[in-house]
């Protein structure tokens, strides 16, 4: 296997890399490249996924960096969506999925047993490929996460969040005079700015999007990775995207994966100006996916 | 192969297309047709069979509210006069006054069955409701008997010979007497719609069966939709699956084909000889009928449960809802109309079900309205099955108008559910 074969290097365990505080490119067992990073707001080390008997993710070891936008990219199926899922446990609710290895926000393991997905989730929210919108009202749809984590004392407050968090998300100006619709009314981008705007309304640390504009046209879809752009100055965002350009635009750091592997991962710009693996090159330049 | 030559092709094979798909509509409207014919012909033959039941004959007596043999004891005591007062012998008196020529014994009989053998209660209850009349002569339209009824509506022919015939010529004779005076009528059958059953047909009435109907579907109602959507909520969101799960799965499947009628015998083993429950109680009869929509219920609600897409349930549990919060805001109330609609279901098949009910005794012939679940009644069902056992003429029309009234238990309770669901979907 190609990857298996650059394995040259001298192997450098992960976790002695974050302790001495370097921040260099080191490559964990398997020979996956891995940027550890000082500013690092989630670790992931060795994370093993399977599915029953099928393995989907092999040793993938990854950091996200605090105010981050960290693509991941790569051809279908090659497990951006599950590897993404791990991040908040929502791979919790399919039985048969099962992971290994440490993802660790805050110094603390999100799979130990003594933690509880519920706040995690209100500290690493997500946001789906499809609009999602919950058929109730659009102020409601907001309303919903601070009301059950009850974050707000009274009326004004939760106002004040669901105004806030729809400014954040631009769809303030849009639905400002009709916050008692339904949010399933609104267009499949305004939908999905709403999602968006419904996760931030917890004030999470970190954000998941998991192809957040495949379902959208392509005015919409400017208007998302604008969106993207302006919150990263307050959260951290993983993004899995099937457009190599939407990586390019949007964020800082690219992951390219390959087959439940990590193939590589760098700043973006040198990604895609100067891959350092060959599948990562054929496949920014189109040859397959 | 050449374009032209596909094209070709393609239009040769348009004409069979198009027929296969004129045949296939064509058996659908047959469908529909023949299913709407048998339709037609169950309604045009209840109906029929049953209007005239909405109408009884009445008749017209001067009748004397007389002393002497209301009160003979001169006690101006009305529960006295209630209980003791020969009511039938002033009605019978009223009788002789209208047919002065009718002198012997066997006649008068014949005479005394014009009027209906439950109309001294009427008269009781009409005195009781204005002492006044006492000593006073007033005309009064009191029930007919229920065979007078059938010549009325022309139910017994008057072109059979005498010998072959039910109602004699004599009788008829007064029949025809009466009418020419105007003293005999047709008129809405209230009592129909508020007494309970009875030996006499003009007397009898649905209203005992439908209030014995409303409390056991009540009580079935009460019990088995919490416990049902409760048990599809745990089955389907939060039971592992496991094999012990898979298990109970099985056997509520199982569970629905039971034959109804094998519930009744768990009901009369298990509620009335082991917890010694009354016999011929709504209680009894719901908690009979709650196990056999119980599976009905469950079922539906799974699978309205699972029809909740699950981009819904990701987003909630995305934003940190908990499994129960997520179920009970978000799942819960998108299934709820799924849910109610197979509620409605099981309490359509409840209301319809006959034969566990005569299992745990109420088939019983009971004249007193119930009071409460407790208190012996029957039900609709199983008040037409009773009637339609019955040889009289009368009890025939009744038994379809009884069908009529169950039919339209039906309709309402069908539009209720579409009125409740229409309400839950709008709510989101
Ligand atoms: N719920 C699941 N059950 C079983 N296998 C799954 C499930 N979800 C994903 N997989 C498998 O895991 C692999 C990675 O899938 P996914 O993460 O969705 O890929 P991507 O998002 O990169 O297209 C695929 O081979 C897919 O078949
Ligand atoms: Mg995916």
């Amino acid at each position: 296997m190609e990857i298996a074969m650059n394995t040259s290097e001298a192997v450098m365990s992960p976790e002695s890399t974050i302790e001495n505080g370097v921040l260099a490119p080191v490559r964990d067992a398997v020979g996956t490249p891995l940027l550890a990073r000082e500013d690092a707001r989630m670790t992931c080390r060795n994370v093993n996924v399977y599915y029953g008997e099928k393995h989907a993710i092999h040793d993938v070891s990854l950091d996200i960096g605090k105010n981050e936008v960290i693509a991941m990219i790569g051809p279908s199926g090659c497990g951006k969506s599950t590897f993404l899922r791990c991040l908040n446990r929502m791979n919790d609710t399919i039985d048969i999925c099962r992971v290994q290895g440490q993802i660790r926000i805050d110094d603390q393991d999100i799979y130990d047993k003594s933690v509880d997905v519920v706040p995690l989730r209100a500290q690493v929210g997500m946001v789906f490929q499809k609009p999602n919108p919950f058929p109730k009202s659009i102020y409601d749809n907001i309303a919903y996460g601070p009301r059950i984590h009850g974050l707000s004392n009274n009326r004004t407050d939760l106002d004040e969040i669901v105004q806030g968090s729809l400014q954040k998300a631009g769809l303030w100006e849009e639905v400002k005079d009709r916050l008692d619709q339904p949010g399933t009314g609104l267009s499949g981008g305004q939908q999905q700015r709403l999602c968006i705007a419904r996760a931030i309304a917890v004030s999470p640390e970190v954000i998941l999007m998991d192809e957040p504009c495949s379902a959208l046209d392509p005015i919409a879809t400017a208007r998302i990775e604008e969106l993207i752009d302006e919150l990263r100055s307050n959260f951290t965002i993983a993004i899995v995207t099937h457009s190599m350009q939407q990586a390019a635009r949007v964020s800082q750091r690219t992951a390219y994966f390959h087959l439940g592997d990590l193939v590589e991962v760098g700043p973006t710009e040198e990604i895609f100006t100067n891959p350092s693996h060959k599948l990562t090159e054929d496949y920014i330049t189109g040859r397959f996916g | 192969m050449s374009n032209q030559e596909s094209m070709n092709r393609v239009r040769a094979g348009l004409a069979r297309r198009y027929a296969a798909e004129r045949r296939f509509r064509m058996y659908g409207v047959i469908a529909i047709l023949l299913s709407l014919a048998f339709l037609l012909m169950l309604f045009v033959s209840i109906i029929g069979n049953g209007y005239t039941a909405f109408q009884q004959t009445y008749i017209k007596l001067d009748v004397n509210f007389d002393p002497a043999m209301l009160d003979p004891t001169g006690s101006g005591d009305m529960k006295i006069i209630n209980r003791t007062g020969d009511f039938q012998g002033v009605i019978k008196q009223a009788l002789r006054d209208a047919f002065p020529g009718v002198t012997k014994r066997g006649d008068k009989r014949n005479l005394y069955g014009l009027v209906s053998g439950g109309a001294g209660f009427e008269l009781r209850d009409r005195l009781h409701a204005d002492p006044g009349l006492m000593g006073r002569t007033v005309s009064i339209w009191v029930t007919a008997d229920a065979e007078i009824d059938m010549v009325v509506k022309g139910h017994i022919d008057r072109e059979v010979p005498e010998d072959d015939r039910r109602v004699k010529d004599q009788t008829i004779a007064w029949i025809d007497a009466l009418v020419a005076e105007d003293r005999l009528e047709k008129r809405f059958n209230i009592t129909f719609f508020t007494a309970g059953d009875s030996r006499n047909p003009e007397q009898a009435g649905i209203w005992g069966a439908a209030v014995g109907s409303v409390y056991t579907l009540i009580v079935t109602l009460v019990l088995s939709f919490p416990i049902g959507v409760a048990a599809a909520i745990y089955l389907e969101e939060f039971a592992p699956t496991n094999r012990f799960t898979d298990f109970i799965e099985v056997n509520i499947n199982n569970l629905a084909a039971v034959p109804s009628i094998v519930f009744g015998l768990l009901g009369l083993a298990v509620f009335i000889n082991f917890f010694g429950m009354p016999r011929s109680a709504p209680m009894v009869g719901g908690l009979v009928l709650t196990l056999m929509t119980l599976p009905t219920i469950i079922i539906a609600s799974r699978a309205a449960l699972k029809s909740v897409p699950p981009s819904i349930r990701e987003a909630a549990l995305g934003i940190g809802a908990s499994k129960m919060q997520m179920v009970f805001h978000h799942v819960l109330p998108l299934a709820m109309p799924g849910m109610l609609t197979g509620a409605i279901i099981g309490m359509a098949q409840a209301l319809g079900e006959t034969a566990p009910l005569l299992m745990i005794g109420m088939v019983a012939f009971i004249v007193d309205i119930p009071g409460g679940v407790f208190d012996p009644s029957t039900v609709l069902p199983v008040q037409i099955y009773l009637w339609a056992d019955s040889p009289e003429r009368a009890f025939v029309e009744r038994t379809s108008a009884a069908i009529m009234v169950l039919l339209a238990f039906l309709v309402t309770m069908n539009a209720l559910a579409v009125l409740l669901r229409k309400r839950f979907e709008k709510r989101w």
